[in-house]
């Protein structure tokens, strides 16, 4: 074993109070930063997935229609012009079979569908219900919102005159699988379907309001024929929707909406989350290392006589450095590895506090191995700069003093 | 001159940056290769002084010391600090091993300050020096369990572990019963003997001093007799 190793080793198991004491701190505070990151992230990427949940990444569809002026802006002094903008009405996107292909070229983009949405009302003897009305493939459709999983009666096929209802309007209007129900258009066109499934997709409103029937079924009550009014597209980076739904806009002309543009208040929230997060974990870290300083000063100060010795035997200044650089090392690692085991526990141990009715933690932790790893090498390379103050004073001080009046 | 290995020519030494104070007047010797000298004075005569400047602790205010013809005053701090590790080893009054090692360990600590790694042969070096001072059966015993006179013994065998040509001992048997001292003082003439090792003991005690082949007295700073000790 080299001389630093062999010296530092053995200074940390002499000095066994003053170590455990640092570990101890070390630990606590690798500890926190754990289990706070732990808990944050899995909080975020809780709410994120709750949010796609009900959500595709991109939205695309037509633009909105503008009114174009036919009055030049510099025309004849008098005129004036208040140009109203049209009612949006639902339109298809042009040609969109060519566009499903070229967006499909696009990196990035896991899956695709085209869909009709459009609103319309849903009868039931005399209840009657605003809906909005979805027309899918169901197969594409399952690979950028996965609703079948979250069926919870009957099964998430549509054919024909099929449609999958949510639980919140299977409740308020009585209905079970098999039942049959009518949709009406706002214009008065309407059909009747049968319900095949019921979903639970974890967000009221869309159990509330969602009506999957076919895409043909779709299109003929939303007079959409052979059109469809959106694309919904998953991406394989969620974080990256916003820049790939910019350069879908460029590339096809439509409108594209990221879910990061939809919900820019979560953003907002989910960042300065993350930064409260940072300013928390450096302060404990400036913490931690204050306690790793200030330890290992009062170590020097205690084995000043041994460091004038060793000096005095002709030990390079270097090695003394060293040793204490590698006391401070070994005790960020060390301690690195019991607040790791700490914060674990204490994310395993909060997780099971707060549990949903069904047993699964209400508070998801996301312990990752980068968390963890992050946590060792940052307690290391804060044992060792904290190491650096005392391990100079240790390499100033002069053996002869030392030996004079140890 | 190959018969030189220590030489001091006019080395004086001031302490103090307001009030200065010296402490060393013009101090001029040689030391011969396997000479076995002792050092006495009166406290505060300067006698610690002069071994911490020999020993290149410290440096000289005025004059050169040449150690094996190699003027150290133009020798860099790390140069210095090897030269010294390398050529000079160190007895001092109270035994200062490191009390977190064992005596092998700290035996060895001057070779593994220098080389960076422990590797077997100074292990056995180490342990032939230990038995050579009586120590054979202490050997893995940690230096606070032994007694005054064993921690003395394995600071011998430490100060000669890198085979130097100068031992410096500052009241080696100072803080020792009379037996205890008397076997330390016999362990150094010993290595004197066998090794030609040169020594240079600080000590009050005359009865010591007489046994030494010559006898450096130092009083206020200035050399105030050199002659053959008794032994001589």
């Amino acid at each position: 074993m080299p001389f630093e190793w062999m010296v530092a080793i053995r200074y940390l198991r002499e000095g066994r109070a003053q170590s455990l004491l640092i570990l101890a701190g070390v630990a606590v505070g690798v500890g926190v930063i754990v289990f706070l990151s732990a808990l944050i992230s899995g909080l975020q990427v809780s709410l994120i997935d709750r949010t796609l949940g009900t959500q595709a990444h991109i939205v695309l569809k037509r633009p909105d229609e503008m009114p174009r002026p036919l009055l030049e802006r510099d025309g004849p002094a008098g005129v004036t012009a208040h140009v109203e903008r049209p009612a949006q009405r639902l339109r298809s996107i042009l040609q969109w079979q060519q566009m499903l292909d070229s967006i499909e070229r696009v990196p990035g983009i896991l899956a695709l569908t085209p869909t009709v949405t459009g609103s319309a009302f849903a009868r039931q003897g005399t209840a009657n219900r605003a809906v909005l009305v979805r027309g899918v493939d169901p197969a594409g459709f399952r690979r950028i919102i996965d609703v079948g999983s979250k069926i919870v009666a009957g099964r998430f096929e549509i054919t024909g005159a099929d449609a999958v209802i949510g639980i919140e309007l299977a409740n308020a209007l009585g209905l079970t699988v098999g039942d049959k129900l009518r949709l009406s258009a706002p214009d008065d066109r309407s059909d009747v379907v049968t319900i095949r499934g019921i979903f639970d997709i974890g967000n009221k409103d869309a159990n509330e309001r969602w009506v999957f029937v076919s895409l043909r079924s779709a299109q003929t009550l939303l007079d959409l024929v052979g059109g469809v009014s959106t694309i919904e597209v998953k991406v394989a980076d969620i974080f990256a929707a916003e820049s790939i739904a910019v350069e879908l806009t460029a590339r096809t002309g439509l409108e594209a909406d990221s879910w990061m543009k939809t919900n820019t208040q979560l953003l907002v929230g989910l960042r300065s989350q993350n930064n409260s997060s940072y300013m928390i974990q450096v302060f404990v870290i400036i913490a931690v290392a204050l306690g790793i300083a200030s330890v290992l000063v009062v170590s020097v100060v205690q084995k000043s006589r041994e460091i004038g010795i060793l000096k005095a035997m002709g030990t390079p200044t270097r090695r003394i450095i060293r040793v204490f650089l590698i006391e401070g090392a070994l005790v960020g690692l060390a301690g690195s590895v019991l607040g790791v085991a700490l914060g674990a526990g204490l994310s395993v141990f909060f997780a099971s506090l707060a549990t949903n009715p069904d047993g699964s933690p209400m508070f998801p932790v996301n312990l990752s191995l980068a968390l963890v790893l992050r946590a060792s090498i940052i307690a290391t390379l804060t044992g060792i700069v904290a190491a650096a103050a005392p391990a100079h004073r240790a390499a100033r001080l002069d053996p002869v003093e030392v030996i004079r009046y140890g | 001159m190959a018969d030189c290995l220590l030489r001091l020519e006019d080395v004086t030494k001031d302490y103090g940056e307001h009030v200065v104070t010296r402490v060393l007047h013009g101090i001029s010797f040689t030391l011969a290769p396997g000479e076995f000298t002792a050092l006495i004075g009166p406290s505060g005569s300067g006698k610690s002084t002069l071994l911490h400047l020999l020993g290149l602790l410290d440096r000289p205010t005025g004059g050169r010391i040449l150690l094996r013809g190699c003027d150290t005053g133009e020798l860099g701090h790390r140069a210095l600090g090897r030269f010294r590790g390398r050529t000079i080893g160190f007895v001092f009054q109270f035994h200062h091993l490191l009390p977190a090692f064992t005596s092998v360990e700290n035996v060895m600590m001057p070779a593994l300050a220098d080389r960076g790694r422990a590797d077997e042969r100074m292990r056995r070096h180490a342990i032939g020096l230990l038995e050579r001072v009586g120590m054979a059966d202490r050997l893995h015993h940690r230096v606070t369990d032994l007694s005054g006179g064993q921690q003395q013994r394995v600071a011998v065998a430490r100060a000669l572990s890198m085979t130097p040509a100068l031992v410096l001992a500052d009241e080696p048997t100072g803080n020792l019963d009379t037996k205890s001292g008397d076997q330390v003082f016999a362990l150094l003439r010993q290595f004197n003997r066998e090794q030609g090792t040169a020594f240079l003991i600080v000590t009050h005690d005359h009865r010591l001093a007489a046994r030494c082949d010559r006898v450096i007295e130092l009083v206020d700073g200035r050399i105030t007799s050199d002659r053959p000790g008794a032994a001589a």
